[in-house]
């Protein structure tokens, strides 16, 4: 009966197990990796707006504190999207008639909000506070990033719970109980 | 040798109908017997193939509605969260028990007469806790994120609860599963290599070839096989009592009454091998007919696989009166309740004493000789167990959920067409698996059974020379 196998089936059979096994491990760790970076976290990844606005301008620029715009970060859960209007008092004066903030004048004309897009997402399973971590000494960049240095806002940190969770270990150590954030 | 070469009955007059073999063929006529089923197939075989497809379709359609709608399409709600999901799963991760049980329990303790049906067994565990693992998974309501169970170097940062049954589970699930299947592939090598000899097509050859792994049957193989095979039964042996006394504790852990007793790791073992053993005789039956096998599992197999059923019953039996005894004794109301009241007279009374009359009546046809060999008698017998240990997990876990503590929060659990379809459609699948395996991989030990031959063919001059 002739052989089914030549002879250098062996060292097939043998570099495929070792093979196979490396490849599944492999592709545990590569999953494992690729979660944490920018790719899967969405960091560093700018994000378009109805409106190219420019937080370098208004911030670094022109001084305008976060709170003036996003109004409602002291005291409530979300930091607050501003309405057009608040543009208005002092866009009445300037650049009223560019291009650029047309959109706006069309909207605060109209009465229609402008849509911008979420950079910063968390799942809808977790309860995050702004005004809880506003008022107790964790400044808008510790998550938001130098935003005063972005010309168009991405995500700068990568928001897993890894990323939470070591704030709430080093700096309050009673906040690491699960129903601190998942209700 | 003679000793140990003694049929399992003393009497002479039934020496013959209970011998471990019927005549003396070669090697090579066993080897042909038992491995014709890969050869050829049959429009039996296709039938029931043709249904079991069907069950696993309807497997495949009431699982992806579930994933697709969310959990809410199953009959269960609070305070009934655990109904047919869990109940499937310890009916299925039971059945696997006497697997393991009979493959490596009875290799230590030398029982020979477990050489003809240890790969069925084998097999049997192994689709069982396939089947098994479905239930908890689809139950998380979030399939996709299973492998959040998993302790792995997470993005999140923490550990799974370790605190809750869910992980112990998959801990004794994946380590089950994966002993079980090295344990019935380590024991198929030498069967592979036969498959590889005698097949007929060159691509038959080839695949069997591969998974044969390069087996000659040098005696420094089999040494080495024996060794294996042993050090691996040693493995799989604690699993037998540790996997169902893990399943059993997600249960006695809760302070529900029902649920929270000591009795429950042994009281689920027993449970477990007792339905497992049934499930062998609904697998094996039809088996020796199809194949005709009767020469190779004969009527000793069915006594001492009904001798042991019947133990399993009378240690269940007394499982379940223990635990009504001391749901009495606690003197706790609660307690009582569940068991002198709840379970017996309350809206799932029906379901408790069919499992009862299946569970504790039914084996007590066992202590008949004359049954314990009648193919008809063991096959009903086995099914009705079955049914039974499926409604023992039925009354564990809905009759204790649905009244607890609080009257204000009791609820009467009722299954829907989903819950049925996803249990019709997992036996589909159990039988679906079992059809392709007795294709495609001889589900007899042939190398045991031809060790078996030639132990027998040799005591016999021994044992005459001793008796004279």
């Amino acid at each position: 009966m002739a052989a089914i196998f030549p002879p250098w089936a062996n060292v097939a059979a043998r570099a495929s197990l070792i093979a196979g096994v490396c490849a599944l491990g492999g592709l545990a760790v590569g999953v494992m990796a690729w979660a944490r970076t920018p790719n899967a976290t969405r960091r560093y990844q700018p994000v378009s707006q109805p409106v190219p606005f420019d937080h370098r301008v208004h911030v670094a620029g022109e001084h305008i504190d976060c709170r003036y715009c996003h109004f409602s970060v002291e005291r409530s859960s979300t930091a607050g999207i501003p309405p057009s209007t608040t543009c208005v008092p002092c866009h009445s004066t300037t650049w009223l008639t560019s291009a650029t903030l047309a959109p706006v004048v069309k909207s605060v004309e109209t009465n229609t909000p402008l849509r911008w897009n979420r950079v910063t997402a968390l799942p809808g399973f977790v309860y995050f506070n702004h005004a809880v971590h506003v008022n107790n000494g964790v400044h808008c960049e510790t998550c938001h990033g130098r935003v005063d240095r972005m010309a168009a806002v991405y995500q700068a940190e990568p928001l897993t719970m890894n990323w939470c969770v070591s704030c709430h270990r080093a700096r309050a150590p009673r906040l690491t109980n699960c129903s601190t954030c998942h209700r | 040798m003679s000793a140990a070469a003694r049929p399992l009955s003393e009497q002479p007059a039934r020496t013959d109908r209970l011998a471990l073999m019927h005549g003396r063929p070669s090697a090579g006529e066993l080897t042909d017997h038992l491995l014709a089923p890969l050869w050829r197939s049959s429009p039996l075989w296709w039938l029931l193939f043709a249904l079991s497809s069907a069950g696993t379709l309807l497997l495949i359609a009431t699982v992806t509605y579930t994933v697709a709608r969310g959990i809410g399409v199953w009959g269960n709600n609070i305070p009934v969260a655990w109904a047919y999901a869990i109940t499937n799963f310890v009916w299925w991760i039971g059945i696997g028990h006497a697997g393991t049980f009979i493959s490596a329990f009875l290799i230590l303790l030398n029982q020979r007469w477990r050489g003809s049906i240890n790969r069925v067994a084998e097999a049997m565990t192994i689709f069982a806790l396939v089947n098994a693992a479905i239930f908890p998974v689809l139950h998380l309501g979030r399939p996709w994120f299973f492998y959040w169970l998993i302790p792995y170097p997470a993005t999140m940062n923490v550990w799974p609860n370790f605190k809750s049954a869910l992980p112990w589970d998959v801990a004794a699930v994946t380590t089950y599963f994966t002993v079980s299947l090295l344990f019935w592939f380590l024991g198929l090598v030498p069967d592979l290599a036969s498959a590889r000899d005698r097949a007929t097509t060159r691509a038959r050859k080839i695949v069997y070839g591969i998974f044969a792994m390069g087996w000659r049957g040098s005696g420094f193989q089999w040494q080495r096989y024996r060794v294996a095979y042993v050090l691996l039964a040693g493995l799989a042996t604690p699993l037998v009592i540790s996997v169902h006394s893990v399943v059993s504790l997600d249960f006695s852990i809760a302070q529900l009454p029902g649920w929270h007793s000591t009795i429950f790791p042994p009281y689920f073992v027993v449970g477990a091998i007792y339905s497992g053993l049934a499930m062998v005789f609904v697998l094996v039956l039809p088996l020796r007919r199809a194949f005709k096998l009767h020469d190779i599992i004969t009527d000793a197999h069915l006594d001492a696989l009904a001798k042991l059923t019947l133990a399993m019953a009378l240690m269940l039996t007394y499982s379940y009166v223990i635990e009504t005894f001391m749901a009495w004794y606690s003197a706790n109301p609660a307690e009582q309740y569940t068991y002198l009241i709840a379970r017996p007279t309350g809206p799932y009374a029906v379901v408790y004493w069919i499992m009862t009359a299946l569970n504790v009546g039914t084996p007590q046809l066992f202590w008949v000789p004359r049954l314990r060999t009648n193919p008809v008698v063991l096959f009903v017998a086995s099914v009705g167990i079955l049914a039974g240990m499926w409604m023992e997990r039925f009354v564990i876990i809905v009759t204790s959920l649905n009244r607890d503590f609080l009257t204000s929060s009791w609820h009467t659990y009722a299954p829907t067409w989903v819950d049925w379809g996803i249990l019709a459609g997992s036996i589909g699948l159990f039988g679906f698996l079992f059809l392709l395996f007795v294709r495609f991989v001889p589900s007899v030990a042939i190398s045991e059974v031809k060790a078996l031959s030639i132990q027998l063919s040799a005591a016999r001059p021994a044992r005459a020379t001793s008796d004279a």
